[in-house]
């Protein structure tokens, strides 16, 4: 991703390693990427894929190898505590489920006051100001009612958007959204979707959209990385990863979308198995055991994260798709 | 998950060992090789202190400490087991279909609860005793009776909390019977907190019983129990400390060992 | 009673569901829905959350009984009868629920939670419930060995869902509720669990109720759609003509809110939809849905329209239904 003074977040040979009662796991394995100033970067992946641990990885929830640079900050370079203020300030995050994520006994304008308080020192007055502006800005109808409410009172889409508004509260530089819509009905879905890639474009935010649906981030992504068992398969600009998929996993993830434009009754052509443990991975390519075109080279050697050209799309995958186009 | 298995710790351990060495004294008192018999009056050694013949000394009145340490062990235990779980059965027979029913058999047994819980304990004792004489069974009726109302809102509680869950709806949709739901499908996820529960009442029993006796309304002298030895042990306090020491440091170790694996056991339910 | 000589298996007439709510007032989750299933058929109910689709499951199950109308299985009423008799007649309609964890018995075995439905209605005196149960297993693609004796968390949600459905077959139902079965799993783990139950509709002859807020799932696995918007039912249609030509203006919405996989097109927003659901203790007075329709006239606020046929099999519930090419 280019221009150097555009570039926001890079992160080389990140990885995560935690004590599970299997042993040593790593559920994010050198992963290496970077994202720009005001571009939108999806982590598409299986649940247990290890995309909510990079998360937590980037949020420095989590030790973790590897070299993050935010900002022009190493992570490892700077005190925790002064990362950690550079983090909570610079740094949003949107969770998959808002209830759980909102206070219940709290009303949403003390929730979104509470960060601009602490971090950007703002009088009360200043904050309240902020807090309905935001609650506007992310299409909260008569925000000056809305804000005496609990999160009880609001319905699941707009719950959402209150946790988008606390995560903006402080002009993060960078957004994480994990799942944020998966919880949400199809209709919302889309409105959240938009919201978010309206909101990034006006403040020239960064945005990680995770998600485990390819159809869902094909809209509003600059970039898409695929995660299988912890480590990225393919990453790509979104037009040229969807004009032609190369990594098997990829494909298939997308094959398996119910498509509303497709035929009635249709078989999907679904993954088989599921994806592995990470104390018990393959040897070789980990997905491997579910792929229909592995070959004996994918159960010994695992494939390089490559691109064929001199291009921006990478994938790593020993016997790639010919690279037909997808529109079907 | 990873927490779960957590290994227990040493106090844990020690614990159990001292629970399991104060029940198996208090069932084989009778058979073990003691020099001296419950009633026994040494007059030679009154409040006689620890070492030679008598192992932990002599009351005032000459006898064993030893020998009655171990008979009093029993009604500790009994009075501490009992009045719980009698509390417990109660608890589930009222508490679990005033979660079930709702309407106006819940409020019957919420009320008739919270009466209960008005009424003063010590005034309900002492009535209660009067009738029915201070025997054991009397105290633990008694206390089991008034531990009710407290473990019929715990299963309240608890169980109201499963009446909505999806896996109960699925059983009801299988056919089952609401007895059969209760029983089968509530029962067993209740059970885990409620034994947690009644762990610690079983320490906040043993004490009271402790308290009952020094106020002369748990088993009649001359029948042994700790309660009783420590009120008993007042009057020669300044000669003969032990006295009092022993029978105390015994409830203190026991009440805090139950304690101990009540926590354990509640910390477990409460982490899944 | 049998319309052009097909049965139907499930008749439901004029249903209602209230109940009081929390803040006062009474919910009107399902005012007075009626529609029918043929033996073998699928049907499709879509709507937003909120909408009294899971209160139409439950009061189709019994559990409890609506407030008022009739439901027919196979020609006899479940709704007049008492618990003991439902209870005999349970076997022959089921239900799969939207939380797959949620929905099995933590403390116990999953195995044991297939068996329940023998065990309750006393076959286990009579048959080999072990048997029996461990064929439920092989027949939603789990090794009985394996999992026989698991408890729900140590599966996958895909595999928690597998044994639902292994649970609600194994009494052998005709009828088959199932409740956003697959809106709590990944794309992959969905594709699989749609097409186990397109082959097990198949071998058995089920019939389906599958509810759910993605059309796309419900256009791939349904003969018909019916379309409900706060407990009313606005369209019942046949899956080809509903897709192509919906008549009603909010079934046009929601087929235009679905995100399509392509970023080229990616669909999925619909300006119609960008207001909240109205209340279910206060709904508006005649057509429910003319606070957010654009077509809305004096006369949808004074007259509640009437669910009526406008071609073959196709009803809607609507003064002025778009016209063929009016719709999208």
């Amino acid at each position: 991703m280019s221009g150097a003074d555009g570039l926001l977040l890079d992160i080389r040979d990140l990885t995560v390693e935690l004590r599970s009662p299997g042993g040593l796991i790593q559920p994010v394995d050198k992963v290496t990427f970077s994202l720009d100033r005001g571009k939108t970067l999806a982590v598409v992946g299986e649940s247990g894929s290890g995309k909510s641990m990079l998360c937590r990885a980037i949020l420095g929830l989590v030790p973790s190898r590897g070299s993050i640079v935010f900002n022009g900050h190493e992570a490892g370079r700077l005190s925790a505590g002064v990362m950690n203020r550079i983090r909570g300030r610079d740094i949003g995050v949107v969770l998959q489920n808002p209830l759980s994520s909102l206070n219940p006994v709290m009303t949403i304008a003390r929730q979104i006051m509470e960060p601009m308080r602490c971090h950007l020192k703002l009088s009360k007055r200043e904050s309240r100001e902020k807090t309905l502006n935001l609650l506007g800005a992310v299409g909260i109808p008569q925000p000056h009612e809305r804000m005496a409410c609990y999160p009880h009172q609001l319905s699941g889409g707009m719950r959402q958007r209150v946790a988008i508004a606390i995560a903006l509260a402080c002009d993060p530089q960078l957004l994480i959204a994990d799942e944020p819509t998966t919880a949400l009905d199809v209709t919302v879905q889309a409105e959240i979707l938009g919201l978010l890639s309206r909101l990034q474009r006006e403040r020239n935010m960064a945005l990680i959209l995770v998600s485990h649906d390819l159809g869902v981030v094909a809209g509003v992504a600059d970039d898409i990385a695929v995660m299988y068992a912890g480590r990225i398969v393919e990453l790509g600009p979104t037009g040229a990863l969807f004009a032609r998929m190369r990594m098997r996993y990829t494909r298939a993830l997308f094959d398996a979308i119910p498509r509303i434009d497709e035929p009635l009754q249709r078989r999907l052509p679904d993954i088989p198995g599921q994806p592995p443990d990470f104390s018990a991975l393959p040897v070789g390519c980990r997905f491997a055991p579910r792929c229909a075109s592995a070959g004996e080279i994918c159960h010994r050697e695992y494939p390089p994260l490559t691109a064929d050209n001199a291009d921006r799309h990478l994938f790593a995958c020993w016997f790639p798709c010919a690279g037909t186009e997808v529109g079907r | 998950m990873a927490d779960l298995g957590r290994k227990p710790g040493i106090t844990f351990y020690l614990a159990c060992g001292w629970l399991a060495l104060v029940v198996l004294c208090a069932l084989c008192a009778g058979v073990l090789p003691l020099h001296f018999t419950l009633d026994q009056i040494d007059s030679d050694h009154l409040a006689a202190g620890p070492g030679g013949a008598h192992l932990l000394g002599t009351d005032a009145m000459g006898r064993d400490l030893l020998v009655r340490l171990l008979f009093g062990s029993r009604v500790s235990l009994i009075v501490g087991s009992c009045a719980p779980l009698l509390g417990l059965v109660v608890g589930l027979l009222l508490g679990m279909p005033a979660a079930w029913c709702r309407g106006w058999s819940e409020r019957l047994i919420m009320t008739a609860t919270d009466v209960i819980l008005a009424f003063p304990a010590l005034i309900f004792l002492l009535v209660f005793t009067a009738i029915l004489g201070p025997k054991l069974i009397t105290i633990t009726l008694g206390l089991g009776l008034l531990l009710s109302p407290r473990f019929i809102r715990v299963v309240r509680a608890n169980t109201a909390r499963f009446r909505e869950r999806e896996f109960i709806l699925a059983a009801r949709i299988g056919g089952a019977g609401e007895v059969s739901i209760l029983l089968k499908e509530v029962l067993p996820n209740i059970m885990g907190p409620l034994l947690a529960y009644t762990l610690v009442v079983t320490g906040y029993v043993i004490v009271v019983e402790g308290g009952l006796a020094f106020l002369g309304l748990s088993v009649p002298s001359p029948a042994p129990s700790w309660g009783g030895m420590i009120a008993a042990g007042r009057d020669v306090l300044e000669e003969a400390p032990h006295v009092v020491i022993f029978p105390m440091a015994t409830m203190f170790l026991t009440v805090l060992a139950v304690n101990l694996l009540g926590d354990r056991l509640r910390g477990r339910y409460e982490r899944s | 009673m049998s319309g052009n000589g097909q049965k139907y298996l499930l008749q439901v007439e004029n249903l209602i569901v209230e109940f009081p709510s929390a803040q006062g007032g009474r919910v009107h989750a399902v005012s007075g829905v009626s529609f029918d299933i043929k033996a073998g058929e699928t049907l499709g109910l879509v709507g937003e959350s909120g909408c009294g689709k899971s209160s139409l499951a439950r009061a189709i199950m019994q559990i409890p009984p609506p407030n008022s109308g009739r439901v027919l299985l196979d020609g006899v009423e479940l709704t007049s009868r008492h618990n003991r008799e439902l209870r005999e007649v349970r076997g022959s309609f089921q239900m799969v629920f939207q939380d797959p964890l949620a929905a099995l018995n933590p403390v116990k075995t999953v195995g044991e939670s297939v068996e329940l439905p023998l065990r309750a209605t006393g076959l286990d005196k009579k048959i080999d419930v072990r048997k029996v149960a461990y064929e439920a297993f092989a027949g939603v693609g789990l090794a009985p060995e394996q999992y026989f004796d698991r408890k729900p968390a140590q599966l996958s949600g895909g595999q928690c869902q597998r044994v639902c459905i292994a649970r609600a077959l194994i009494s052998r139902p005709k009828l088959l509720l199932c409740d956003e079965p697959v809106s709590s799993l990944d794309v992959s783990v969905q594709a699989q669990i749609i097409n186990l139950l397109h082959d097990l509709k198949q071998l058995r002859g089920l019939s389906l109720l599958f509810i759910s807020h993605d059309l796309a799932v419900v256009k791939n696995i349904s003969d018909r759609v019916a379309v409900m918007y706060l407990g009313r039912l606005c369209e019942v249609a046949p899956c080809t003509g509903f897709f192509l030509a919906p008549a009603h203006p909010y079934s046009s919405a929601l087929i235009a809110a679905v995100p399509r996989p392509d970023p080229r097109q990616p669909g999925g927003i619909s300006s119609l939809l960008g207001s909240e659901l109205p209340s279910t203790i206060t709904p508006p007075s005649g057509c429910r849905f003319r606070t957010r329709c654009p077509h809305a006239q004096p006369l949808c606020a004074e007259v509640q329209p009437e669910l009526l046929e406008i071609s073959p099999d196709h009803l809607v519930a609507c003064h002025f239904p778009l016209h063929e090419e009016g719709r999208c």
